[in-house]
């Protein structure tokens, strides 16, 4: 289907406005643009693991949630997701349904890469017909800014905090996307805020309607744990993708294809310098950090392109 | 009805099998792990139309029956100790989401140390998560309860999960003689699961889960307190309804011998078929002795045990788990509470017992007895001796 940007946009809201999740928040824009995504005839049940979404979607009495939704834990989303899915083939056998539902998982970098790991890595092997979304903001926002797994290097987070002693997080982050391509699903994605959103939608579709387990990962920028102006957001995500900070690819029934490769790629301080959370990296006796901030993204860069070459 | 020699383990697995529900998710733990091994080969067969998920783990058993019941499917899952603390969380989570899925406990000690055989220690750690929680002495109850659990959770004024407890190895893999229904007969008993409120309903969406604020969250609480007290009343229903059907009668608890006794003991569980012999025996001898065996432990029947004890001099309260309270363990606690709220005067003396698998004989029991009756007749018992709250049964020196 072609992408047509202005009937896209029109398409009735599945997440509804009064909601409580900040201005500029990046979560906010991937569940819109996924659900987006969405056949209007097809149901869909929304799971979603505990974190900012949650807590500001679904403030009882209240709900912005136009779609079925089940929020059970922070760590249980992939699992909780897989009984609603198998329950929905029992219930399509027995003949007590009769629509088309799907069913689409959110979940922070927290209750994805670290506490709900394990409940999504069983969702994915046992090959349900779900998507999982993550809506990566590289912290635990949610309870203020503590460092994940996620996390870039040396980015300043409550528990990594900038001092005397320390540059920030000493690791670099995990590569979850990957490691979920390794589980062999047929449809893995990378991708965040770029342009027109063309490259979320089309991820987005083919996550929901390709059958079996799917996993899209979406850089998903926090003004608050990140320390930018709200409306820099798509400068970052763009800047994100030109620096090779955050490549866009996909993994089609083992297939990598690299999406986008910048012509000329731009230094990585092009990204690092629109966030609070790495200005100590700009001191002069930090530089080396940057350096080696540097060689670890190029070093991902080009496994990633050797992996898209096979 | 058909005779069989099984254990109850199996009894379980076939009650499941006769139920039919929509979905399953379990977590191989001993000793629990033959209920869905049982029912894997059961759908393997097609003798079920059920979906089996074999989670990664138990915390992924819960998540998955909670949404799949939530999706408005019967969910049934199976555990036993360390599984049971892992699903802890998930365990309040369908109980305040008002949830009424099943959860087959076969009762096991928790660690440390690791050890798979019976005590309480699981199931009594999961007493206030809002779960029902039913326990059985033997395969036959075990059967029994798992056939009555759904008819009890899904009722509209009720609807919250239900846990049907039986002791590990002692009943859960002892093989025994005990009635099993016709599958039609199960059919009809149990039928069909028609939610009001569920994920998959094509003509309203559901949100389930909510952040609740402080001006909500004490009334949730309340609510789920309220469906927790009818329960009481569902139980008595549903187990005289299944007595028509099958000759088999049930109550809260089970009261034997209890009536004229001077000294009775209060447990649950596979040791109460022990203790019923040894009181058996002493009556023989002239003895006014007794038992009450609690089968329903939430919601608690405090005023019922209470009056049931009324004019019993001595009363031995027995716990199978450790509350590390130092004054005895759930049971006691909970029954001296129903004592005193309702002014039964009766002298208590604190037992524990069969911890991690210990054995507890007939000649025990008799001990026990003995003690309370000298007790009854203004003897000191050991327990005062020793400056203790209470005594541990069976503990090598």
């Amino acid at each position: 289907m072609a992408y047509n940007f202005k009937e896209i946009m029109n398409k009735p809201e599945r997440l509804a406005p009064g909601h409580r999740m900040c201005a500029g928040c990046g979560g906010t824009i991937a569940v819109r643009n996924v659900l987006r995504a969405l056949k209007e005839e097809d149901h869909a049940v929304i799971a979603n693991a505990t974190g900012c979404l949650e807590v500001s979607t679904f403030m009882y009495p209240y709900t912005a949630w136009e779609d079925s939704y089940i929020h059970n834990a922070f760590e249980n989303a992939g699992a909780s997701l897989s009984g609603v899915e198998t329950a929905y083939h029992v219930l399509k056998k027995k003949g007590k349904i009769d629509s088309t539902y799907k069913f689409i998982a959110f979940g922070g970098d927290g209750g994805t890469y670290d506490i709900g790991f394990q409940s999504l890595s069983g969702a994915m092997e046992r090959g349900h017909d779900l998507v999982y979304v993550c809506y990566d903001n590289g912290a635990y926002m949610n309870t203020g800014t503590q460092r994940s797994s996620a996390t870039p290097m040396y980015a300043d987070t409550t528990t990594t905090p900038v001092g005397k002693v320390s540059a920030g997080k000493p690791q670099y982050r995990k590569d979850l996307a990957a490691i979920i391509a390794e589980h062999n699903v047929p449809y893995v994605a990378q991708t965040t805020f770029v342009k027109n959103f063309r490259d979320l939608h089309e991820k987005a579709e083919k996550a929901i309607y390709t059958e079996g387990p799917a996993f899209l990962n979406i850089m998903a920028p926090c003004p608050r744990g990140w320390r930018y102006d709200s409306s820099d957001i798509m400068e970052i995500c763009r800047l994100g993708v030109e620096t090779c900070y955050w490549p866009l690819f996909e993994v089609i029934d083992g297939r990598w294809i690299l999406n986008y490769e910048p012509k000329n790629k731009l230094p990585i301080e092009d990204f690092l310098r629109t966030q609070g959370r790495f200005k100590h990296l700009f001191k002069p006796e930090n530089e080396h950090l940057i350096a080696e901030f540097q060689a670890e993204v190029d070093r991902r860069f080009e496994e990633l392109k050797f992996r898209c070459s096979r | 009805m058909a005779k069989k020699n099984i254990s109850g383990n199996e009894a379980v697995a076939n009650a499941l099998r006769q139920i039919n529900p929509d979905v399953m998710a379990a977590f191989p733990i001993t000793p629990s792990t033959e209920i869905p091994q049982y029912f894997s080969k059961f759908v393997s067969d097609g003798k079920v139309t059920t979906e089996f998920i074999p989670v990664e783990s138990e915390h992924s058993s819960m998540s998955a029956t909670i949404g799949a019941e939530a999706a408005g499917a019967r969910a049934v899952t199976a555990t036993s100790s360390c599984g049971l603390a892992y699903m802890w969380e998930p365990l309040t989570l369908a109980a305040s989401n008002r949830l009424p899925c099943a959860l087959m406990l076969v009762c096991r000690a928790l660690s440390g140390p690791i050890n798979i055989n019976c005590d309480h220690s699981d199931a009594m750690a999961a007493r206030d998560t809002g779960w029902i929680q039913i326990f059985s002495e033997n395969n036959q109850e075990a059967y029994d309860n798992a056939v009555m659990a759904f008819r009890i959770s899904e009722h509209k004024d009720v609807r919250l999960p239900i846990m049907i407890c039986q002791d590990g190895f002692i009943t859960s893999h002892a093989v025994g003689v005990m009635e099993m229904l016709s599958d039609q007969e199960v059919k009809d008993f149990v039928g069909e699961y028609e939610p009001e409120h569920y994920l998959l309903n094509e003509n309203e969406p559901m949100a389930l889960g909510p952040y609740a604020i402080s001006p909500y969250y004490m009334e949730a609480r309340r609510a789920q307190e309220q469906a927790m007290e009818n329960a009481k009343q569902v139980i008595l229903d549903v187990s005289r309804e299944f007595a028509e059907m099958s000759g088999r009668s049930y109550g809260l608890f089970e009261e034997y011998a209890l009536e004229d006794a001077d000294a009775a003991i209060v447990l649950i569980g596979s040791a109460a078929g022990t203790a019923k012999d040894a009181v058996d025996e002493m009556r023989e001898k002239g003895l006014k002795v007794g038992l009450l065996k609690i089968r329903v432990f939430r919601p608690f029947p405090a005023d019922e045990i209470a009056k049931a004890l009324k004019n019993v001099k001595v009363i031995g309260l027995m716990d199978r788990s450790e509350s590390f309270s130092t004054q005895g363990g759930p049971l006691i606690s909970e029954v001296s509470a129903a004592l005193f709220k309702n002014r039964v005067q009766a002298q208590a003396v604190n037992y524990m017992y069969g911890l991690g698998g210990r054995d507890i004989t007939v000649e025990m029991f008799e001990e026990i007895f003995e003690e309370l009756l000298a007790v009854s007749e203004g003897k000191d018992p050991i327990v005062k001796e020793s400056g203790r709250a209470y005594r541990y049964i069976g503990l090598r020196e």
